[in-house]
């Protein structure tokens, strides 16, 4: 068939990749908080992507004789910690770490959740039935748990704590794009596909998904943060990214030892943490407010 | 459909999660390389003696028969078998860790409570003002400071610099009222911020939506004061919202408890379940899994009869 080209130019709305820009110039100009939440998640990024140029020494460097459990100085800005290792090298080459977990593990559970929740509110019935309440059991475990017992499963390395908390947030992706589906299924649109001839999977790919983009981007920037407070979690308990690979957690692990001699060993890991789930959740939050404006529950009037 | 045939509902609806919850906790252990007798003695165990403990523990069954024979046993006799390693009942582990844990997560949700609700009414009653800021800034604040992080932050104040709280350990209150208390202080608020937090912002916006509503205009319009209208109506209302939130933030809660039971060294169920994980002990984690997603479940439950019994405007569907 030739005509299907002109089909799609016909009822195709505004492309989609346009109406996201569009919406995100949006969000920015409308939330101061969004737009300080993406100040610090760049600060973040630039930081892991620079990390090696701005890092004065090599993060797993150790100098035990000279320069053990040292204070902040000018030589060493964060001090340096049990076996001699510069703390701010390391919290910088940990943001590295934290991003690609991150990043990979929310692309898992995207990966997952999302086909499986097209699917299940695409088709409804017994498939639906079978998909969710699959994503209910794994939901009836706390997350962190969920990981926890699945890297002892799988090993511990650094791509099993990805897979492990990608799995365990993969249930909130199909979540939400079950209800996204749900919404747009019935719309006159999809009917005109329908009747047009297109496939369940073009009409899934073309006319549904582009309208469940945005919460799921939503979750998506809320996920990351989880993600990462996941893995500095995993790593803290000893479960997480295998040494020498400098992980925020584990940093703040072995600080355990040295809490009172030696502070410096867990406050700046600890804080690098904070500032990196405290500009995902404003990016989150501020989002939320623009893209996904049903979810908003603070209207109301004052007294 | 009536809140009697709801119920009824709900509870059938929790069946298939539990046996699901139970299919896991029990299968995860069936992906491992060896299986649980070799886990727990390492590949360089002398092969007869592996034969020898997989016989009596009946390990060399088929996987179905030692599943149904793991679940009834629990299901109608509480016995969750023994630990391969230190032969103790896995019951007797559970029945002391569990209280222990119900401590800590019931001192989490009062400390979240106690600083949320108040936070959340001063945002409201001051909304769009400075502290209505503040607080939204501290409660940002608050979900972002991790558990493990604030939990060191607290011993290095409160137990090293001023020595007022003991850094580990725990004493039942039930027991010793004041060491009890003293040993729960830094876990509970370590659990708790992060929940307040939630509670707050779920506080602040509900009080926001029901100031909105017509009964509270009317009583301001007869001449009420805002205090007694706040304190007297709007409170009243928007705890319902608040007081769910805690119960669907029970997962985060109990996820939090694992790991300040680590961090105080209490020895609840996170840290049984760590022990286990770290002495490879599956049978001893099948069950602490189990018992962890049974009273998510169960909390859960708890929380949505409860939400529908409190309000009546909800339909059930």
């Amino acid at each position: 068939m030739t005509d299907t080209e002109t089909d799609t130019t016909d009822r195709s709305t505004p492309p989609p990749g346009a109406a996201l820009l569009a919406t995100g110039r949006r969000v920015f100009a409308e939330s101061r908080l969004a737009m300080l939440g993406l100040a610090i998640t760049l600060g973040v990024i630039v930081t892991a992507v620079f990390a090696p140029v701005i890092a004065p020494y090599d993060p797993t460097a150790q100098n035990i004789a000279e320069a053990q459990l040292l204070a902040p100085s000018l030589e060493h800005p964060m001090g340096t910690d049990q076996l001699g290792r510069d703390v701010f090298s390391r919290v910088l080459y940990g943001a590295q770490l934290s991003l690609q977990v991150g990043i990979i593990a929310v692309g898992v559970a995207i990966a997952a959740g999302v086909p499986l929740g097209l699917i299940a509110g695409f088709y409804g019935g017994y498939v639906d039935e079978a998909v969710m309440r699959t994503m209910d059991v794994l939901f009836s475990f706390p997350a962190i748990l969920l990981a926890i017992a699945m890297v002892a499963i799988l090993g511990q390395s650094t791509l099993n704590v990805m897979l492990a908390i990608g799995i365990t947030y993969t249930p909130i992706f199909a979540r939400v794009t079950r209800s996204g589906v749900l919404s747009v299924r019935e719309e006159t649109f999809v009917d005109a596909a329908r009747a047009i001839g297109d496939t369940n999977a073009s009409i899934l790919a073309r006319d549904i998904l582009p309208n469940v983009v945005a919460p799921i981007i939503v979750q998506a920037t809320v996920s990351l943060a989880f993600a990462i407070l996941a893995e500095s979690a995993l790593s803290f308990l000893g479960l997480g990214t295998p040494p020498p690979d400098p992980s925020w957690g584990r940093m703040l692990s072995n600080s355990r030892n040295f809490l009172q001699t030696a502070p410096w060993t867990a406050v700046f890991p600890g804080l690098a943490i904070m500032v990196t789930i405290l500009g995902f959740n404003f990016l989150g939050d501020g989002l939320r407010d623009t893209l996904d404006p049903q979810n908003e529950t603070e209207q109301g009037g004052s007294i | 459909m009536g809140y009697g045939t709801y119920v009824l509902k709900r509870l059938l609806l929790i069946v298939p999660i539990l046996f699901g919850v139970s299919v896991i906790s029990f299968g995860a252990l069936q992906l491992l390389p060896g299986g649980p007798v070799e886990a727990a003695f390492g590949t360089r165990a002398n092969a007869e003696l592996v034969e020898q403990l997989r016989e009596q523990y009946g390990l060399n069954r088929p996987v179905y028969v030692q599943y149904l024979d793991w679940i009834t046993d629990i299901v109608f006799d509480l016995d969750f078998g023994q630990s391969i390693r230190t032969e103790r009942e896995i019951s007797e582990l559970l029945a002391t860790s569990l209280p222990v844990t119900i401590w800590v997560a019931a001192s989490g949700a009062l400390v979240s409570v106690i600083i949320g609700i108040p936070a959340g009414i001063v945002s409201a009653v001051n909304h769009y003002e400075p502290e209505d800021y503040a607080a939204t800034f501290l409660a940002f604040l608050g979900l972002s400071v991790p558990n493990f992080f604030l939990g060191l932050v607290l011993i290095l104040l409160f137990s090293l610099y001023v020595p007022i709280f003991p850094s580990s350990g725990f004493v039942s209150p039930l027991e010793d009222p004041v060491e009890g208390i003293r040993h729960l202080v830094l876990p509970a608020v370590t659990v708790g911020t992060a929940i307040s937090a939630v509670v707050m912002r779920m506080m602040r916006s509900s009080l926001l939506e029901v100031f909105s509503e017509e009964y509270i205009r009317t009583a301001r319009a007869k001449g009420l004061s805002r205090a007694l209208v706040t304190n007297k109506h709007a409170v009243k209302n928007a705890l319902i919202p608040t007081v769910t939130v805690i119960g669907l933030n029970f997962g985060y809660l109990l996820g939090g408890v694992v790991i300040v039971e680590q961090i105080f060294a209490i020895p609840g169920l996170g840290r049984l379940t760590l022990t286990a994980i770290t002495t490879r002990e599956y049978r001893v984690l099948q069950a602490s899994l189990l018992v962890i997603a049974f009273m998510f479940a169960v909390v859960n439950l708890a929380t949505d009869l409860l939400y529908a019994y409190l309000d009546p405007r909800i339909k059930y569907d």
